[in-house]
């Protein structure tokens, strides 16, 4: 008798903690969300009140004053196409790294998945960047992320490929598929789920990231969305609803992809995490 | 033969190609750089010995205290982190039968978030006069607590822990949830009749059986902390004084200065203590994997 209400007692103290929690985690862009549609007056003290008039024009000031369109523009070229590369190259690497592993093939990978633990030198780094031409260009900025997101597409992909059964391969070859072949017809399509994960997450790696640029781009052309709004809250302080409406504008599509693709995003942090 | 032409080597070598070039040979070229003089005011670079790490050793420069704020920095968040993670995860392991999707989805979002983006709301959230917290502990009568976060030399760098943690709880929280699923429920049930209590039961099954998931965020935590430079940047720049300046975040003022071989020569100290450290927690939290 006495254990069912203590038992229910301690669930809602559970979920009392849980949602406060959840409500701490959603507090700041809760206050990006109304401070954007309020005046300037009002949102002065980025307050969780809610705006007494809907200025929906501030989306329209910002685009124009931070040169948005641009830097977006900009953000969606260097993560797609970072995205798409290091999946690609990291998918090729990975699946002959870990179906034939010789004792080369075995130290190619540890050499790759190191990068995953160190730093990037950023003095030489411009150097080569100068050397190869690539150096405040946007195929540059392509090259560099897609490189950065390498090492841990690698690791990721490497763990999967060896779910895929070998006798696959033998099959496709015996029917006469060469290496391309037996990769992108036969092999691809079952990576499918592991592909997705690693390019969402480079995506939204490259997307975030704000140290690239910073160092590599000194035209406002070639600024991606993170630079953009920093730049623009150096410039408009005092205008928290303008700066709000900025910040939305750079969110809003990571939060869009956060929810369609949260499955493969937190499955492989997990499994990534786990399997190390 | 046959297995060679079938996974040819050629398919690693675009991932290895822009990773050696844009990655390894900076890296190793950064460990000569860092005995030069190389500015970017002449074009002349010569070497120098050990000029460069003297001046970041020697106690009237402010070098040391980069490298003091960024082991507090990676300590601090490192206990922080793991101790909610911990709470969070097992809350949503036993605590919640329901909604535990929901709950999962909404922690974890902040770690999707940019860190630049997060710095910003933050800074105004912790405004000493107009920010959301002080006004809120003001309305609940905690003036006393009610202070200048980010102003205020001795607490900035805690400030900066503190949003750094609520930006990368969920990440922990999601691996030691994962850690936590992996123990047979069982278990607990033999402990029970067995007359163990709950904290017994934390302290003798979960802790040790959750011991490997510890030593991945642990690894995670440090790695990610020694580099710590976004939030940083967004939130202080460094300030007041030098009062959070880390190493990254020195990396980068050493660079807009045009002290490259200087600033080289921090990397390449940091590029060592990642090296020890990686290895040093593998090796200290890793003693025998349980149950893999």
């Amino acid at each position: 008798m006495s254990v069912k209400p203590k038992k229910n007692l301690r669930s809602v103290g559970a979920h009392i903690v849980a949602i406060a929690a959840s409500l701490v985690t959603t507090i700041p862009v809760y206050l990006v969300c109304v401070n954007a549609l309020k005046s300037e007056a009002q949102s002065s003290s980025m307050g969780i009140d809610l705006p007494t008039q809907i200025h929906l024009e501030n989306f329209l000031t910002v685009i124009d004053k931070g040169k948005l369109l641009i830097s977006f523009f900009n953000s969606m070229l260097y993560s797609a196409g970072a995205s798409i590369l290091a999946t690609l190259f990291a998918g090729l690497a990975a699946f002959v790294l870990s179906r034939h592993r010789t004792r080369l093939n075995r130290a190619l990978y540890f050499f790759l998945i190191m990068g995953i633990a160190l730093p990037i030198n950023f003095f030489t780094l411009t150097k080569m960047m100068q050397l190869t031409h690539l150096i405040n260009t946007r195929p540059g900025m392509i090259i560099l992320y897609a490189t950065l997101q390498i090492p841990f597409a690698v690791f990721l992909i490497y763990g999967f490929v060896a779910s895929i059964p070998r006798e696959l391969d033998e099959a496709a070859t015996i029917d006469g598929c060469g290496p391309f072949q037996l990769f992108f017809r036969i092999i691809m399509p079952l990576l499918t789920p592991v592909l997705v994960t690693t390019g969402i997450l480079s995506f939204l790696n490259t997307w975030n990231d704000f140290v690239m640029p910073l160092y590599y781009t000194n035209s406002t052309s070639n600024w991606p969305m993170t630079l953009a709004v920093y730049n623009f809250f150096g410039q408009y302080k005092q205008s928290w609803n303008l700066v709000s409406a900025d910040i939305l504008l750079t969110i809003l599509p990571v939060l869009l992809i956060y929810l369609a693709g949260q499955r493969f995003i937190l499955s492989g942090m997990t499994n990534g995490a786990v399997k190390g | 033969m046959k297995i060679r032409s079938r996974y040819p080597r050629y398919f690693a070598l675009p991932a290895l190609l822009l990773y050696g070039t844009f990655f390894i040979i900076p890296s190793l070229s950064g460990i000569v750089y860092a005995f030069t003089d190389w500015s970017s005011y002449s074009d002349d670079v010569n070497f120098v010995g050990l000029k460069n790490f003297a001046k970041i050793f020697s106690p009237g420069e402010y070098y040391l205290a980069y490298f003091l704020n960024t082991f507090v920095f990676t300590g601090a968040t490192i206990v922080l982190k793991t101790v909610l993670g911990l709470g969070l995860a097992l809350l949503l392991n036993e605590g919640v039968k329901r909604f535990v999707n929901i709950y999962r989805v909404l922690i974890y979002r902040p770690v999707v978030l940019p860190f630049i983006v997060v710095g910003l709301i933050f800074r105004s959230i912790l405004n000493p006069a107009t920010g959301l917290l002080n006004t809120f502990l003001r309305a609940i009568g905690l003036d006393a607590i009610a202070m200048q976060w980010l102003v205020d030399p001795h607490i900035a760098i805690y400030s900066v822990v503190v949003v750094d943690s609520w930006k990368g709880v969920g990440y922990i929280m999601v691996i030691l949830l994962a850690g936590l699923q992996t123990i047979p429920k069982d278990y607990y049930e033999a402990a029970e009749v067995d007359g163990a209590n709950a904290w017994q039961r934390f302290r003798y099954l979960t802790v040790p059986l959750l011991m490997p998931a510890i030593a991945i965020v642990t690894v995670l935590n440090v790695l990610y902390g020694l580099r710590v430079f976004d939030i940083v940047y967004a939130m202080t720049n460094g300030g007041p004084g030098y009062a959070t300046e880390v190493l990254s975040t020195g990396i980068f003022k050493s660079f807009s200065q045009g002290q490259y071989g200087l600033g080289t020569a921090i990397s390449t100290i940091l590029f060592l203590i990642l090296i020890g450290a990686g290895y040093g927690v593998i090796r200290l939290l890793e003693p025998k994997p349980v149950g893999d």
